[in-house]
């Protein structure tokens, strides 16, 4: 059995998660990385996407962030996220919704950059429907 | 000299008052609660989002590539302050506290020959700032409808400073809230968010102590993105700090209003019953004399 380590997923509202994990997977700006205890020390954003969380105790949970930063030390992971629910309570409607802003923010940007920005949003967004959508 | 029944329905009017304060005492208790724990539940957020800024920061050691939102733009001619008040009134001071230190600050600023734009969060501090100030009020920000206060309304609200910024509408922002000490006691409190005063960090790294860091993406690029989640962030703080203070101060303001009331039925009743008993002593004289004269 893998080493565990503490694991925290905060969003501004409240504490999600915080507890021994065995790994836990993040969706981090520049690709997906697997965490696991002793990791390097290492500050990342996130992207939207999903949150694999693989407790010492053995079950595994899945939460949907939507962008956020990591903050990962020898001895533990801490996950800032803008705002985080567990896979299985996902509300279609929001998710949606989130989808169609970012559809318009990419439509009324103004500069090259403000565009390509958002239209990399829209495209993560549209990602993570697809990656949840079976679930 | 009232009559009796006038004093009858005084006492009448005076008690249905102290039932309706008596209840909004204790929906503000609950409220209260409610809103200590969303406050509660909110800090490990903003103290990690704290710990890690203080991490980055050092990381860059305040180099040239720091976002324009944490140097500030090197002017201070304009400044932004985002009044933060309750939505509704029958809270003591609680928003009269807050109006006045901005008032001053305006004051003061106004003196100096700065430029001042306001922006009010809840409909309190609009109606007072409206009075003295209404030319310099660039926007307000209804929260009326608000059930439960989200992120979501925090993170509106910095979207539009920093939109604001951006345009180079001001140069310094400053956020006026009421800090919840206690039920009897909330500071009024300003807080400069733009440029973000990190002068408080604490020096030595969280965790890790001095622990070299690897930046994914670059450090500046992290910063940039962090800076305008760590505005919103505040605001939701403030915000938060301010829905607990609002119901502690209406708690206390509305038990005294019970206990006010309930002095006044006292009061009430000693005169009631005084002046019925000289009326039934008076009648009485009146049936013995008209007894003595037969």
């Amino acid at each position: 059995m893998a080493e565990a380590f503490k694991f925290e997923l905060v969003s501004p509202e409240r504490l999600l998660v915080s507890e021994q994990v065995e790994s836990v997977v993040i969706p981090g700006a520049e690709g997906e990385m697997t965490v696991l205890a002793h990791h390097a020390p290492v500050m990342t954003t996130i992207k939207p996407g999903v949150v694999t969380v693989k407790a010492a105790s053995g079950g595994e949970e899945r939460y949907v962030v939507f962008g956020g930063f990591a903050d990962i030390v020898p001895s533990g992971c801490t996950l800032l996220a803008e705002s985080a629910v567990a896979v299985k309570d996902v509300d279609r409607a929001d998710l949606a919704r989130r989808i169609q802003e970012a559809r318009e923010d990419a439509a009324d940007a103004k500069d090259d950059q403000v565009r390509s920005k958002a239209e990399q949003f829209l495209s993560q967004l549209t990602t993570l429907e697809g990656a949840i959508l079976p679930a | 000299m009232p009559s009796l029944k006038d004093l009858r329905n005084r006492i009448a009017s005076v008690k249905a008052t102290q039932k309706i304060t008596k209840a909004m005492q204790m929906v503000a208790a609950a409220k209260l609660r409610r809103a200590q724990e969303a406050a509660e539940a909110a800090r490990p957020y903003s103290e990690r989002m704290g710990s890690v800024l203080a991490n980055i920061t050092q990381a860059i050691g305040g180099g040239g590539d720091a976002p324009a939102l944490m140097t500030g733009t090197g002017k201070d001619d304009v400044h932004l302050l985002v009044v933060c008040t309750a939505e509704r009134g029958l809270c003591g001071g609680f928003n009269s506290q807050i109006a006045r230190l901005a008032r001053d600050h305006i004051r003061r600023l106004l003196a100096d020959g700065k430029q001042v734009k306001i922006i009010c969060v809840g409909k309190k501090g609009f109606d007072i700032l409206r009075r003295d100030y209404a030319s310099m009020i660039i926007d307000r920000v209804d929260l009326r409808e608000v059930k439960t206060l989200g992120f979501v309304n925090a993170d509106a609200i910095a979207k539009k400073v920093i939109h604001l910024f951006n345009e180079g509408g001001f140069d310094i922002c400053t956020l006026f809230y009421s800090q919840f000490k206690s039920v009897i006691s909330q500071i009024p409190t300003a807080q400069q968010i733009i440029p973000a005063g990190l002068a408080s960090a604490p020096a030595e790294a969280v965790d890790g102590g001095s622990a070299v860091y690897e930046y994914e993406p670059e450090p500046g690029e992290i910063l940039a993105d962090l800076i305008p989640r760590n505005i919103s962030v505040q605001v939701f703080r403030a915000l938060l700090e301010n829905a607990a203070g609002e119901m502690g101060a209406k708690m206390s303001a509305m038990d005294n209003a019970t206990r006010n009331a309930g002095e006044m039925i006292n009061k009430l009743s000693i005169t009631y019953n005084r002046q019925r008993q000289a009326q039934i002593t008076k009648e009485l004289i009146e049936i013995i004399s008209g007894a003595e004269a037969l």
